[in-house]
């Protein structure tokens, strides 16, 4: 709109796959949307030289001539936000994937508009200022009912101010409707836009000392993150770094999440829409789609739009977050944002830096996660978190490559897979030994107090279990399991259960999917139980042998199958009888 | 880019048979022209030299001053003089019709059957679009292969890419056969049909895959594309486009069940490679591409099925992994973007074990889309899981006794041990008999009597004692399907 009375009007003068020139672009601003060619097609400028502007293309740039239009739009790149966009799906650049197939069918065409949010639909607004209001940026101005779940704060855009001149009555509005009009004239709709690269404003950062709870015993006991915290999950193909993404949006803590399918595939994306609707958010009770918002640019859609993705999917959660909601972000994958960012450098023809990424991705990376945190909103004593859990494809599943280095430091969690683990389906293939979480400090006074009793300690024992376990198998390697003592023999079979029965989790199990706190405690209880149990009969020189073959250990395993509901009772019986059994073993007298 | 030389097109603009003469640069299998504004990007263009030879060649990247121009037939030959360009078509496209099935293609679509070209019905742009991913179908009907480690283990449900991966040497080809044989006995007869692309690969395997894939009866159901190794490298980037082009055309336009063969993606990206260094790109991991993984995945994604459709594109790609080595790039980036991947072990075919699949790197995404109750049968998934994690199992300890010896192994170890040699053994060697799926699960019931029923937690109580003790009892296979 800048350029409203003199529109900048160029002429491409370069066309280099999803990169563009054109000419005659004087006025021009970085980061300004373009459209480019007779199709019109949507680019964002990312260099200027004097009067040419590069451009990359969110679209196709095949079938473009050298010398056709590139007109200034006058706008960063923006998205919509205001009530209808829980339950729905976009691309990379917030264009309603349904709209898209409604204009061009089940193949996706060129040159598309279509606006986020739906001008038709009617919301009822509760407003909640009145005449002589004072108001600024995040101020609540009313309230609808977005879905059963969700009620949608209508905020006041982050750089409004003024009084409230007036303000329409409660009743059925559309997102364009003036809902309230300043002193000096401005008028304010039930939606408004915000340029994705920018941070939304916050009052102020609180510590993150909640914890993102997963439903995942391995993540929530070993390597729980917080809210507002941010966390990556490296692994080669196959590995399950979209399971961990897809179970975290159904099972997580949050209120609403961001799902951001960036550069993969696109039956992921189908998989999301098939079986969100049809499941129950574990809180509401309500259509887990109804949490949910998807913004998908799969690996064969323009690969410039990848990173218009990432940014259209945090920021649409920043604007949740400002309504004082926990939201997390799922981006799968980080790496393909990366490389559409090399891509685009390359083309520039800049200075590469290590492995061809230009030198400025860490800096990229670090703004992105910089972005998640927990805060006072803008405009009100509202909180809300922003949770964001980044997958990242390292090539030949090899940490040491940029992206990862890059994330880890920015981050507070790794959440490390593992392909040894996932060959031999040892689900979630976290590796226990190489993954780690930084929020322990902030969090332990959260679990104290909240989680069952013995959590921190049994977490612990766990932990110290593993390492010698890993300790153990080393000289097992080298010498065979006979050099070992008795009570070490006993380390190597608790490890083992614990590696089974508490670390593995099958995301399609209908039982063991989602695992709650209390699940989660009893049964490393049950196991560290047992072993204290073993322990006490090899003190009294019963031989490990005897121990192992108690039919015991069999219902200890199968207690993972028993769902939330019932374990608890279940798990109190198997103890007992765990205690019985071992009990009997001692020699008499 | 069917070619029309005996029936030249109408001009669709007076620029058609304009011809240029201003070359200015040759490189590798690059000309660039004097000037980029003639041609739109992605144009085909036609470049007549001297000796009246006529090559193909795509408008890569265009400005002012130049146009980036691949020549798919190389240029060796070509002169910055005496060589004229013109526009052929604005963008590669193909024809189409139903009549390309039982017809046979070089890799950019010109007919070497020695039967005219098709007459088009509708000519389509290999570039392909992108499926709407609103518009997608769950991939969910299961392909019986015949095959136990496909099967049981990494199930192929139609609309799924999933490649083979193999080394050189290794029986991968037959392999690929036998899957398209099956698939093609399953399907109704009418509306099945196996696209073959092949990129370089020698005389001798195009004619296997040929002649394995017209054994089945339905050599009239095939349509090829091939390039072989003495063909043209560039040609290659096209091949596979042209393939799925068809593909699409016929799974939904014409609701056929597409198979698709690609052999051998590695030449493919071995012509991407040769591009990117011609173009002076800084090269990505061992001399590839940095944007390959977009690049493959241009090809790949175009599987699937559409809601509302009956047709469907399945994908095996073939894949030969350079010295046996899964984190080459090739494997690596296609493994990132197919549904999961069958790999072949060098061990096991030393062994004498056909097909020698190794099911602990392999993997299928869909699996459980198609299996289960209705589908396959009740026990399938858990079964497979429990297989997995006592294969797996064993496998660790055969590794520990090789450093230990046996006599160190303790009395369950040696079962493990046991287990994953009868795994191998009946399991995965099954040879070239087929096997339906419930005989499939049924083995896997007697191998797991060899493990003590107390370690088998992965699998349901109700299930055990249905079909565990039922095989224990008498140790033949269940009617259970
Ligand atoms: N927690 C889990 N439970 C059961 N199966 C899993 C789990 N995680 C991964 N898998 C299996 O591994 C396969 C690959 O996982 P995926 O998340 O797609 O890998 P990635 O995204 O790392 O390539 C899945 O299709 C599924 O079969
Ligand atoms: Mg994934």
């Amino acid at each position: 709109m800048a350029h409203s009375e003199h529109p900048i009007v160029g002429n491409l003068t370069l066309i280099s796959g999803p990169m563009v020139a054109a000419g005659g672009m004087l006025g021009v601003t970085m980061g300004e949307i373009v459209r480019v060619g007779n199709a019109r097609l949507m680019g964002e400028v990312i260099r200027i030289d004097g009067a040419t502007a590069y451009a990359q293309v969110f679209e196709d740039t095949g079938g473009l001539y050298v010398g056709e239009p590139v007109e200034a739009m006058g706008d960063a790149l923006s998205v919509e936000l205001g009530p209808g966009l829980l339950g729905g799906t976009f691309d990379g650049i917030q264009r309603p994937l349904e709209s898209l197939r409604q204009a061009s069918g089940d193949f996706i065409g060129r040159g598309l508009t279509s606006h986020a949010l739906d001008r038709r639909t009617k919301w009822h607004l509760v407003p909640r200022v009145a005449p002589g209001d004072e108001l600024t940026g995040g101020t609540v101005l009313g309230t609808v009912r977005e879905t059963a779940g969700i009620e949608h704060r209508i905020l006041a855009p982050p750089r409004a101010a003024g009084r409230v001149k007036r303000v329409v009555p409660e009743g059925e509005y559309t997102v364009t409707d003036t809902i309230v009009e300043l002193d000096g004239g401005a008028a304010l709709t039930l939606m408004h836009r915000w340029p994705v690269k920018q941070a939304r404003p916050v009052a102020r950062k609180l510590p993150p000392d909640r914890p993102f709870l997963t439903g995942q015993r391995v993540l929530d006991c070993l390597f729980p993150i917080a809210l507002g915290g941010a966390a990556i999950v490296p692994g080669g193909f196959g590995t399950g770094k979209t399971v961990v993404e897809q179970t975290l949006a159904k099972f997580c803590n949050a209120d609403v999440i961001v799902y951001v399918g960036c550069g993969e595939r696109g039956n992921e994306m189908a998989d999301v829409l098939s079986e969100f609707p049809a499941l129950n958010d574990p809180r509401t009770g309500e259509s887990l789609m109804n949490r949910t918002v998807l913004v998908v640019n799969t690996s064969n859609m323009p690969v410039a739009a990848r990173d218009a993705s990432v940014y259209t999917g945090i920021t649409i959660a920043e604007y949740y977050r400002d309504q004082g909601y926990d939201v997390a972000v799922m981006a799968d994958s980080t790496s393909r944002w990366a490389e559409a960012l090399r891509e685009i450098s390359s083309r520039l023809e800049e200075m590469p830096g290590e492995e061809g990424y230009p030198t400025y991705l860490s800096a990229r990376v670090a703004e992105f996660y910089e972005r998640s945190g927990r805060v006072v909103c803008a405009g009100g004593e509202r909180v809300g978190s922003l949770t964001l859990v980044g997958a990242v494809s390292p090539p030949g599943g090899d940490f040491s490559e940029p992206v990862t280095q890059t994330s880890l430091r920015v981050t507070g969690g790794l959440w490390a897979l593992d392909s040894a683990l996932a060959y031999r389906r040892h689900y979630p293939a976290i590796n226990w030994n190489r993954s780690y979480s930084l929020y322990f400090a902030e969090l332990d006074a959260w679990f104290d107090e909240h989680a069952p009793a013995g959590w921190i300690r049994q977490r612990q024992t766990a932990m110290q279990l593993m390492q010698r376990d890993a300790e153990l198998q080393e000289v097992v390697q080298l010498v065979g399991p006979d050099a070992l003592q008795d009570n070490e023999r006993l380390i190597l079979e608790i490890s083992k259960m614990i590696r089974e029965v508490f670390l593995q989790q099958n995301a399609f199990s209908d039982n063991d999917a989602f695992s709650s706190l209390e699940k989660s405690a009893g049964l490393l209880e049950a196991l560290l139980a047992f072993h204290d149990a073993c322990r006490e009969q090899l003190d009294r020189e019963v031989s490990l042998s005897r121990i192992l073959d108690l039919p015991i250990r069999e219902d200890l395993a199968r207690l993972r199958d028993v769902p939330n509901e019932a374990f608890a009772e279940r798990t109190r019986q198997v103890i007992e009888a765990m205690k019985t059994a071992l009990a009997e073993l001692t020699p008499k007298g | 880019m069917q070619t029309h030389e005996d029936h030249p097109r109408p001009a669709r603009n007076d620029l058609v048979h304009r011809e240029y003469w201003d070359l200015t640069y040759v490189t590798g299998p690059l000309v660039f022209l004097g000037n980029g504004e003639r041609f739109p990007t992605g144009a085909m263009l036609d470049l007549v030299l001297d000796s009246g030879e006529r090559r193909q060649g795509q408008v890569l990247e265009a400005s002012r001053s130049r146009a980036v121009v691949q020549v798919l037939q190389g240029t060796h030959g070509i002169d910055v003089k005496r060589t004229a360009v013109s526009l052929r078509q604005d963008a590669a496209r193909i024809a189409a019709s139903k009549d390309v099935i039982g017809r046979r293609f070089n890799g950019v679509g010109d007919p070497i059957d020695g039967l005219p070209p098709l007459v088009a019905d509708i000519e389509i742009d290999i570039g392909g679009a992108a499926i709407n991913p609103v518009s997608r179908d769950k991939p969910s009907d299961f392909i019986e292969t015949g095959i136990s480690t496909i099967d049981g283990f990494n199930t192929l449900v139609r609309g799924q890419k999933l490649p083979i991966f193999f080394g050189a040497g290794l029986p991968a080809n037959e392999l690929a056969s036998l899957i398209v044989r099956q698939a093609a006995t399953q399907s109704d007869a009418e509306e099945f049909v196996v696209v073959f692309g092949a990129m370089g690969i020698t005389e001798r395997e195009a004619a296997f895959f040929l002649r394995s894939f017209e054994e089945g009866g339905r050599g009239s159901r095939v349509v090829a594309f091939i390039n072989k190794a003495s063909d043209p490298a560039i040609e290659r980037l096209f091949t596979p486009r042209c393939a799925l082009t068809i593909a699409e055309y016929l799974a939904f336009q014409h609701d056929c069940q597409v198979l698709v063969v690609l052999s051998d993606m590695t030449n493919y990206c071995e012509a991407l490679r040769q591009i990117a260094s011609a173009r002076e790109e800084i090269p990505g991991r061992r001399g590839y591409p940095g944007y390959m993984y977009t690049d493959l995945a241009s090809i790949y994604e175009r599987a699937g099925r559409i809601r509302g459709k009956t047709g469907s594109v399945t994908q095996i790609p073939m894949l030969s992994m350079p010295d046996d080595d899964i984190t080459h790039p090739i494997p690596d980036l296609t493994g990132y973007i197919t549904e999961g991947q069958i790999v072949m072990s060098r061990g096991l075919h030393r062994r004498g074990v056909f097909p020698p699949v190794d099911v602990l790197p392999s993997l299928s995404r869909l699996m459980n889309n198609g299996i289960g109750e209705g589908l396959t049968r009740k026990d399938h998934r858990e079964l497979a899981n429990q297989l997995y994690a006592c294969y797996a199992h064993g496998r660790d300890i055969r590794k520990l006794m090789s450093i230990v010896g046996e006599d160190a192994l303790t009395a369950l170890d040696q079962k493990y041990l046991r287990f994953a040699e009868s795994f191998e053994a009946q399991m995965v060697g099954q040879g070239h008999t087929r096997r339906a799926i419930g005989e499939t699960l049924d083995l896997g019931w007697q191998l797991l009597s060899i493990i003590p029923k107390e370690e088998l937690t992965r699998i349901n109580k109700d299930l055990i004692d249905r079909y565990y003790s039922e095989i224990m009892e008498n140790g033949v296979p269940s009617p259970y399907i």
